[in-house]
């Protein structure tokens, strides 16, 4: 079952255009991200799927039902679709508990009603917010109001829960806490949902599914896992942090690096070739042998970063001899002296080769 | 590529899309409103002579730099004062202080002209002032010193300062008030003092407020009469009742109008393009102002400088109003003279309620239909208030009598008796002609308002379930309750002023405190005027007191 | 939302109901450039008299284009001017209606009403000159054309040159000595100028007490109006500071203007607004315009008012009038060239 499907959705504002083509189904009971930098249109396609923007071109449904297209539009309320904005949007002249009730209605007698009010007064505790129900948003916290966000974006119970940006305005610390909540408490509900963010993390934490998205279009789409460790495009390795990027040209299928020498795969000889190696698979260790006086490296930086340690290195290039510096990594507590030398190794695990055309090029 | 014909079904398709009901309403509205426009341009088609060239060898230049620096005097004026004063009332403590919050708003009670004549009798040859001057120094006539001539443009000026810049402070105050401390306090605490950050900071934020409230102001200036006739300044709009009325050329005194709507069209346009790309929408509350105390000499300043345009623009005039309208009391309290009180209140009434209504709908159909058009013509609808009163006022009575004559041959085709006149020279006339002319005031606040509210308040509520009739109600009526009470009491009061619409649009034997009040003015019997005049500003204080506590509740509100 | 537009259109009902037209019989609608406080008086002893019951809405700016606009189903009969210029316009654009009246023509002279009967006037009132008794020697000015004299320099006052009263005057001097010499005697009052032209009539009267300047022009009533009020005393000081002059005396006679009264051609209740004419310049209504507003009346056996007779009598311009104000335009204009105002 799908719950919510984008067909061929061309859009644009005065004639700068957002979205170019996009086509995306979100199955029952999915949770799925949608991950790009911001001005890449993933506001716009939830606005698109709340009714809050007008379809231009190709079309949206809910439940295998057209909802909108060139010439339908279901007003927004009648699309019972969930939506969490990016500064909330909280009602500042009604209560915690009058936000929260807002989406019921008219019809707070109704048996229904009456079960989510209930059920909100319950999430209320849960969230140890029971005492502000009574207040005004203006009183709360961040974490507060997006809680209350939150909750009167699920308490209709809508079928499909669109999510903007919804932790970007709490500080890191809230954001954790906040992340396992909100998945923990969308998964109980059983809410097919689509949330826009910029964060890699964020989405690999958060998502069954992640669409990357650059420039209008939907550039890859895939399980957490393959995004990261299997990232087509130069664009799409970068959303997960600095790399290392060194570009040259194929040689006899091979691409030979300040770093090493790696296979070209399917790029053709002559070609420019763009090798990124995230920082993790730039590996320190101590000892001496196989790698010889060619990957060793003076220390120039290191940072303790909690999980691990972030090392910036000067060595020699490979292909040269020349002067460089590039990023590694090493799990742990990891502190050498400055001016100290170590080896690395590259790990090809994190390494990948990019033809020029995927986005090679620096963004 | 798309074909022509495929963009034009696009284009038609998305047209049918946007007219639903809201759009159609307000469109239906900024019609309504721009159609006495049209007339006035309607007349401005018919042949005018050589009025142009005999204007433009004679006497337009000085007209246009007459008004021209009517403009500026006034601008600079209600600028200072009204977002000077607004400021000490926001952000200091001091003695009188809670007075002065709702107190300076009563000068916008007063007629200008009023005002004038009050000064006037005041300040000129025979007046106390120079009397007391010369026993004082021993002068014998005017020749034998100089004292400045309050018939003037300078005169005009501060005549319209002191009872325009209400606007301005009105608009200030409320912008002032919902500005986010966060940034004034980010202001100290990079290092500038409290001077600096009022100039860097609030100021900047409160700059769509403060001209609005200057451009309400500006426009008021154009379109009076009554004060510059009474101090002989030449302006625009003296020209063009002269092209009317002495050279009896009303085509030329159209296009006139229709060149002074564009210059105001003009100014509003350049001053969007200065500002185009910022926007400084905060939703943010005043949260945890405190109020800073000014001490000593400091307080003392703070409370002469709101004290002044009190005393000036209301304390006085209502006093020496206050004496004339005792000692006059038999000849002008006439036998209708509470029916006159009860029209005025009536129509007043009915205007602020037709009028704040409408800009409502307005600008509610161009925020949710969003296009240029829409919006261009809610700026259309607005424009009417530069336009003089009687000029307009003709522009009612054309359309008004147009559809009365159709509807009159309709009737006498199908029921063989006429209609006669239906809605010219009835209160609905003057409800349309106050509401056309008042547009711009309530539909800027409304639009103020709205502006301030983000769209997402309105995603979140239409994704709940909520129509866009209830979003209305639910949301943005409550969020906008201070917007549309202050909307409603400027238009009240305003139409308890309004004058030379109502004289040419009145059903017969109909007075109001105005016209009463002119009857006299206009002979000069000033004193025989006082008391209708002295019930006008009556009847504007009690609006301006419940306005400003509703401006000081809504500065709680965002507090809490 | 329903209810809203529902609210509106229903208050768009009682709006129309509430003042719906007076057109019942034994009524008559005035149209009026004069005060209401002004005409009250006569007009309700015309009621009582006749039983006919007035309404009246007063304007001066665009009352001409409400009659046009409002075209045959116009509710108004009647018009009161204060200016024969106004009444010219509406013989011009058509909208007045011919009165055969035998009282009408006995009481009013010919030039004094339309040769078609289209308008009748009910009283003059002539433009003189407020001198000062100190300082203006008899026989120094005895004409408009004195006051361009250089010798008068600075000494004269008067109000705007756009006010319908001198509009009128200086079209009268066109009529007389043609748009160049006018235009050059307009020129000489200009550079003689006291002041620049500002108040109305009384604030000349005032000016010259004030000793602003020797010589003010007024219309006659005022100076009736000054001497009378009891309410503001020092208005009795002002015209007790100052003679009436009547210029032009030698020659073709001060210039005068009337306040007139003129029937609808789309009129409904045309007996009655001939009626309300007809007594407008009845001995009891010309009684009061004598001894209330201090004007001449039209009909000659009214007597004037003892105040106004203590000016002493005087030769009237006799220049027919509906040419006079053919000239409006023209004199509106040479004010602009002269920067009269400025």
């Amino acid at each position: 079952m799908t719950a919510l499907a984008y067909r061929d959705i061309v859009h644009g504002f005065d004639g700068r255009p957002v979205l170019d083509g996009v086509s995306l189904q979100v199955r029952q009971g999915e949770f799925v991200c949608l991950l790009g930098p911001s001005g890449c249109g993933k506001t716009t396609l939830l606005r698109l799927a709340a009714g809050l923007e007008i379809v231009q071109s190709g079309s949206i449904s809910l439940d295998e039902h057209v909802v909108a297209s060139k010439q339908l539009h279901v007003p927004p309320e009648q699309r019972s679709i969930g939506l969490m904005f990016q500064d909330y949007a909280l009602f500042p002249h009604l209560t915690v508990m009058e936000n929260i009730l807002f989406g019921l209605g008219q019809g707070e007698r109704s048996a229904i009603n009456k079960g989510r009010a209930i059920w909100a007064r319950n999430m209320l505790a849960r969230f140890g917010l029971t005492k502000l129900a009574d207040h005004y948003p203006g009183t709360l916290s961040g974490g507060e109001q997006q809680r209350v966000a939150l909750l009167r974006a699920l308490a209709p119970n809508p079928p499909v829960l669109l999510l903007d940006e919804p932790f970007s305005s709490l500080d890191a610390a809230r954001r954790i806490e906040m992340r396992e909540e909100t998945a923990k408490l969308i998964r109980e509900a059983g809410t097919s949902a689509i949330m826009v963010t910029h964060d890699g993390e964020e989405a690999m934490f958060m998502a069954d599914r992640i669409k990357v998205m650059n420039k209008g279009r939907i550039v890859q789409s895939g399980k957490p896992e393959d995004i990261y460790l299997k990232p087509k495009s130069a664009f799409v390795a970068s959303l997960f942090g600095h790399a290392n990027r060194f570009c040259e040209t194929v040689n006899k299928g091979y691409v030979q690096t300040p770093l090493g020498r790696f296979k070209a795969g399917d790029l053709s000889e002559g070609a420019t070739a763009c090798v990124f190696i995230r920082p993790e698979g730039v590996i320190p260790f101590e000892g001496d042998e196989e790698t010889g006086e060619a990957r060793n490296a003076e220390v120039v930086s290191s940072h303790y970063l909690g999980i691990a340690s972030h090392v910036h290195l000067r060595g020699k290039s490979l292909v040269d001899g020349a002067s460089i510096t590039f990023h590694a990594q090493r799990s742990g507590r990891y502190l050498p002296r400055i001016g100290s030398r170590t080896n690395y190794r590259v790990d090809p695990a994190h390494v990948f080769v990019f033809g020029k055309e995927d986005g090679g090029e620096q963004e | 590529m798309r074909s022509a014909g495929a963009a034009i079904l696009g284009f038609t398709n998305r047209l049918y899309r946007q007219l639903d009901g809201w759009t159609l309403i307000a469109l239906l509205i900024a019609l309504l409103v721009a159609v006495p426009l049209l007339a006035v341009l309607w007349l401005a088609f018919s042949p005018s002579g050589d009025i142009w060239s005999h204007l433009a060898s004679t006497v337009l230049p000085h007209y246009i730099s007459t008004s021209l620096l009517l403009m500026l005097g006034v601008g600079i004026g209600v600028s200072l004062i009204g977002t000077g004063t607004a400021w000490l009332t926001t952000t200091y403590q001091f003695p009188g202080v809670r007075v002065f919050e709702w107190a300076l708003l009563l000068p916008l009670a007063v007629p200008a002209y009023i005002i004038a004549y009050i000064y006037t009798d005041i300040l000129e040859y025979a007046g106390p002032v120079q009397g007391a001057l010369r026993d004082l120094m021993g002068w014998k006539s005017a020749k034998d010193y100089w004292f400045p001539e309050i018939r003037s443009l300078g005169g005009a000026i501060i005549m319209m300062v002191l009872t325009l810049y209400p606007y301005v402070y009105l608009l200030a105050r409320s912008s002032f008030l919902e500005q986010s401390t966060a940034v004034l306090e980010a202001g100290r605490v990079l290092g500038r003092g409290p001077w600096r950050s009022f100039v860097e900071l609030a100021l900047p934020l409160a700059r769509p407020a403060i001209v609005v409230g200057v451009s309400l102001a500006l426009m008021e200036t154009l379109n009076d009469f009554g004060t510059v006739d009474f101090f002989a300044v030449q302006t625009f709009t003296a020209g063009i009742y002269d092209v009317w009325l002495n050279m009896n050329n009303i085509a030329g005194a159209a296009q006139l109008a229709i060149v002074m709507m564009l210059f105001v069209f003009a100014l509003i346009a350049i001053e969007r393009l200065a500002r185009k790309g910022r926007r400084f929408d905060s939703v943010t509350g005043r949260t945890g102002s405190h109020r800073q105390q000014l001490m000593g000499w400091q307080g003392l300043v703070a409370l002469g400088i709101c004290l002044v345009p009190v005393l000036l623009g209301f304390v006085i005039p209502a006093l020496v109003l206050l004496k004339h309208s005792i000692n006059f009391y038999e000849l002008s309290f006439e036998a209708g003279f509470l029916t006159h009180a009860w029209h005025s209140l009536l129509i007043s009434t009915i205007v602020a309620l037709v009028s704040v209504a409408l800009g409502l709908l307005l600008a509610y159909g161009v925020r949710l239909s969003g296009t240029n058009l829409m919006k261009s013509a809610s700026r259309l609808a607005s424009i009417g208030y530069a336009v003089p009163g009687s000029v307009l006022a003709v522009g009612i009575l054309i359309p008004l009598t147009s559809l009365d004559h159709g509807l009159n041959s309709l009737s006498k085709d199908l029921f063989g008796f006429g209609t006669g006149l239906l809605l010219s020279g009835t209160m609905f006339a003057l409800v349309y002609g106050y509401t056309t002319r008042f547009m711009a005031l309530s539909h800027g606040s409304v639009e103020a308002g709205l502006a301030r509210i983000t769209p997402n308040m309105e995603g979140a509520a239409r994704s709940l379930g909520a129509t866009r009739g209830q979003t209305l109600r639910r949301i943005h009526l409550p969020l906008l309750r201070g917007s549309l009470l202050t909307a409603a009491l400027i238009v009240f009061v305003d139409s308890m002023k309004e004058l030379p619409m109502t004289m040419l649009l009145r059903p017969f034997n109909f007075e109001t405190l105005a016209t009463h009040a002119h009857q006299y003015a206009s002979d000069e019997l000033f004193e025989e005027a006082a008391l209708g005049s002295l019930a006008i500003v009556l009847a504007g204080i009690i609006p301006v007191i419940l306005l400003s506590r509703a401006i000081a509740g809504r500065g709680k509100e965002s507090q809490s | 939302m329903k209810s809203v537009l529902l609210a509106i259109g229903f208050g768009a009902v009682a709006l129309t109901s509430l003042s719906g037209i007076v057109r019942a019989a034994g009524e008559v609608n005035l149209y009026s450039y004069r005060q209401p406080f002004l005409i009250k008086p006569m007009l309700a002893q015309f009621t009582k008299q006749s039983g006919i019951k007035v309404n009246i809405v007063y304007a001066k700016k665009g009352m001409l284009e409400r009659i046009k606009a409002e075209g045959e189903s116009t509710p108004a009969d009647a018009v009161l001017t204060t200016d024969v210029g106004r009444l010219s316009d509406m013989v011009d654009a058509g909208v007045l209606a011919p009165v055969k009246s035998t009282i009408l023509d006995a009481a009013v002279p010919a030039q004094y009403r339309h040769p078609d009967g289209l308008w009748f006037a009910q009283t003059t009132r002539a433009r003189i000159l407020f001198a000062s008794k100190e300082r203006v020697k008899p026989g120094e000015v005895t004409s408009y054309e004195d006051l361009a004299d250089p010798k008068m320099k600075g000494r004269i006052c008067i109000r705007s040159g756009k006010h319908l009263y001198n509009i009128s005057l200086l079209a009268s001097m066109i009529a007389h000595k043609g748009e160049a010499g006018a235009e050059k005697w307009l020129r000489g009052l200009k550079a003689n100028l006291a002041r620049r032209p500002q108040g109305n009539d009384r604030a000349q009267a005032r000016a010259v007490y004030e000793g602003v300047c020797d010589i003010g022009i007024a219309n006659t009533y005022y100076m009736g109006k000054m001497e009378t009020n009891e309410k503001k005393p020092e208005q009795k000081k002002w015209a007790a500071s100052v003679n009436i002059l009547f210029p032009n005396q030698g020659d073709r006679g001060t210039h005068v203007n009337i306040s007139g009264a003129a029937v609808l051609k789309f009129s409904k209740n045309k007996e009655n607004a001939v009626k309300l004419l007809e007594y407008l310049v009845s001995d009891s209504a010309q009684k009061i315009y004598a001894e209330q507003n201090f004007e001449y009346p039209v009909n000659a056996s009214v007597p004037i008012s003892p105040i106004v007779k203590a000016w002493g009598s005087f030769k009237a311009d006799n220049i027919n009038l509906a040419l006079v104000s053919k000239y409006r335009a023209q004199a509106a204009k040479m004010v602009d060239r002269v920067g009269f105002d400025q």
